[in-house]
């Protein structure tokens, strides 16, 4: 059995206008241990997914079908209390802007322990030891004074570690970071990744990786999740999906990051925005911007079809690879 | 510590030297002081005689010259009417105004805390709604008509409580004293107090409310329930103690303000205090009296704002007064 398995998942807010799905027919598992990517634009719906794992979608949103298998329990139908025992528990999460996640009028101390007392019977004093190991874990300079310190006399890159040692307190099976380093400036970045991707291995923790940012995920994730308006729209191995992308929204994203040894061109960009999800269009999402899209695309939306090793849901997944495969063969010639 | 209080007091003289230079040049312009010191039978001349002695001749700033040197003596002038020094007359009526103002203070905190964050809570609720909407009424209806409709329903129609006056007192310290001591007491400050009080619990009931709200979307709320805190834990430390620092700015300023509104409330109960007499000496031009009345409430804000202030530095680790690293 996987630890987490997510089966048929949909996400509803209830505006004033209307229902508003932000998320449909999500469907993954994840492994103990194992390191998965969750990648889009702003907006498709990445981080509401992190938050519905752990049922804390804000609102007026909420889980409206499918079900969050955890444990062989229905996290999406849990109550508070229940939910409470396995939140910063057994699942904890980290936000993505340290300067606002921890409360600016409480120690780092203060905290830290009340996470762990609120989890375990435990006496303040063990608890601060804890707390102090798991600062040395994320690698913080002289633990003890930090813990009666308030965020304000830290760095971003500190509170991030502290807010990932909270996150480590109960040695947790599923860590969810929703973009942990979109706020931080990128060697502070490379740095957190590391230590996140060296701690999940050696607690053998399976961490949800949410981000917009490829090459993290590249970096520390082994399967790989695309997500556009609301819907997984390609998912396979990291490896794959980062070397040979199937859907052309993967391609588009993919072709967007600027490269070594690449000079002097301007950067690839996909044409159009990502349609608001009050008015996801039928069929696929992504034809309007979609530079293969056939009649087809404007009437059903894909089902997932094979290819390679991963899943895409795309219509025109055999075309384009035979296409891909024919441009590589020319090029193959032309070596000759 | 040391430092900002020093900052604070150079800071309070500057601001006694403009309240007591306004005040001051009020005087000029209440009419004639020596009709109310004499009477009608006095003739032009000696009316002359007596200015001149009294040096109400002198030029603006001679005459301020001399009041601010008598002032920093402790002299605020004799009352015309008491023929006693008015800053005696002034505060043998301070505990008086005291006992409304701290008696308000206490309805205030203790019933806008819990409502406030009730209705930031739960949003929806019919009672929340109902609390809004008192508070509405609350902030309109004008203290003076709070006051004679509790008169006219708790004194007169159920005449559970006396409609008037401060009833008997206790003593402390040997000079002070309090109605907040004998039970008559008690019973006179209830009407007051709640008076006096109608006009700001409904604006802490909102601030409150519209704070905790805005904390409660905020990130580190969130986080504090990924947590899996208790909601207790989450609303009455983690937000509570973020929604209460522009609190306490605000209520430091309203304190103050409420003195003055004291001035109301003290004349519709016949409360013997510092506004009541205000009005007396407004009415006989006893500007002496006037003028140490507005000093002396222009003392209560500058310290009910310093004692804010170092409360504010107590509750935000951000703000640091006391020197430090």
């Amino acid at each position: 059995m996987a630890l987490l398995e997510v089966n048929n998942l949909e996400v509803c807010f209830g505006l004033r206008k209307g229902e508003v799905k932000a998320l449909r027919n999500i469907d993954f598992k994840i492994e103990r241990g194992e390191r998965i990517g969750i990648v889009g634009e702003s907006g498709a719906g990445k981080s509401v997914l992190g938050f519905s794992i752990i049922n804390l979608i804000s609102q007026p949103g909420y889980v409206s079908q499918g079900e969050v298998m955890f444990e062989g329990q229905n996290l999406a139908k849990m109550n508070h209390q229940q939910l409470r025992s396995i939140r910063g528990n057994r699942i904890s999460m980290i936000f993505q802007d340290p300067m606002m996640t921890l409360n600016p009028v409480l120690t780092i101390g203060d905290q830290m322990v009340e996470c762990l007392m609120e989890h375990r019977t435990i006496s303040k004093q063990d608890a601060r030891n804890i707390a102090v190991q798991k600062l040395q874990q994320v690698y913080i300079p002289s633990p003890e004074t930090r813990l009666d310190q308030y965020p304000h006399e830290l760095s971003g890159g500190m509170r991030q570690r502290v807010v990932i040692a909270i996150g480590l307190l109960m040695d947790p099976d599923i860590i969810i970071a929703d973009e942990p380093t979109t706020a931080l400036d990128v060697t502070i970045q490379a740095e957190i990744m590391e230590l996140m991707l060296e701690l999940c291995e050696r607690n053998n923790v399976a961490l949800i990786l949410i981000t917009h940012d490829l090459g993290v995920v590249s970096q520390v994730t082994q399967r790989t999740f695309v997500m556009y308006a609301g819907r997984i729209i390609e998912q396979g191995p990291t490896k794959e999906i980062i070397n040979d992308a199937q859907h052309p929204y993967t391609q588009g994203l993919i072709n967007a990051l600027p490269q070594m040894g690449v000079r002097g061109k301007r950067l690839h960009q996909i044409r159009g925005a990502m349609p608001s999800l009050q008015s996801v269009p039928v069929g696929c999402a992504f034809r309007e911007r979609c530079d293969y899209a056939i009649e087809n695309c404007s009437h059903n939306v894909p089902d997932f079809t094979e290819s390679g090793g991963c899943k895409v849901a795309c219509h025109m997944v055999a075309e384009l690879k035979r296409e891909e495969q024919a441009v590589k063969l020319e090029i193959k010639g032309g070596a000759q | 510590m040391l430092a900002f209080l020093i900052k604070r007091l150079a800071q309070a003289i500057v601001v006694m030297f403009v309240i007591s230079i306004i005040s001051f040049s009020i005087q000029d312009n209440l009419g004639d002081p020596l009709r109310e010191l004499v009477g009608q039978s006095v003739s032009e001349e000696e009316r002359q005689a007596l200015r001149d002695e009294m040096g109400l001749n002198d030029p603006f700033l001679v005459q301020y010259a001399r009041f601010a040197g008598n002032a920093l003596h402790g002299d605020l002038g004799t009352s015309y009417f008491f023929k006693e020094p008015a800053l005696d007359v002034i505060l043998k009526k301070l505990p008086a105004t005291l006992d409304l103002v701290f008696g308000a203070t206490l309805i205030i905190i203790g019933f806008s805390v819990p409502l406030g964050v009730y209705a930031a809570i739960n949003p929806r609720s019919m009672f929340s709604k109902i609390v809004m909407g008192f508070s509405t009424v609350g902030i309109s209806v004008p203290v003076f008509l709070t006051g004679i409709g509790l008169i006219y329903l708790f004194s007169i129609e159920l005449g559970w409580m006396p409609s008037f006056g401060r009833g008997d007192v206790g003593h402390i310290f040997g000079f002070w004293d309090t109605a907040f001591l004998t039970s008559d007491g008690l019973a006179h400050l209830v009407l007051p107090c709640f008076t006096l009080a109608s006009i700001m619990l409904p604006l802490f009931i909102r601030l409150i409310r519209s704070e905790m709200m805005e904390v409660l979307q905020s990130e580190y709320i969130k986080f504090a329930w990924a947590k899996g805190l208790a909601p207790k834990r989450i609303y009455y430390l983690h937000a509570l103690k973020n929604t209460m620092l522009p609190v306490i700015t605000v209520g430091g300023v309203q304190i103050g303000t409420m003195v003055a509104y004291t001035i109301l409330t003290e004349t519709v109960f016949q409360w013997p205090g510092m506004g009541f007499l205000f009005l007396e000496a407004i009415n006989r031009v006893d500007t002496p009296l006037i003028v140490a009345y507005l000093i002396v409430v222009g003392a209560i804000f500058v310290i009910t704002n310093t004692i804010v202030d170092l409360i504010y530095g107590l509750v935000n680790p951000t703000v640091k007064l006391f020197g430090g690293k």
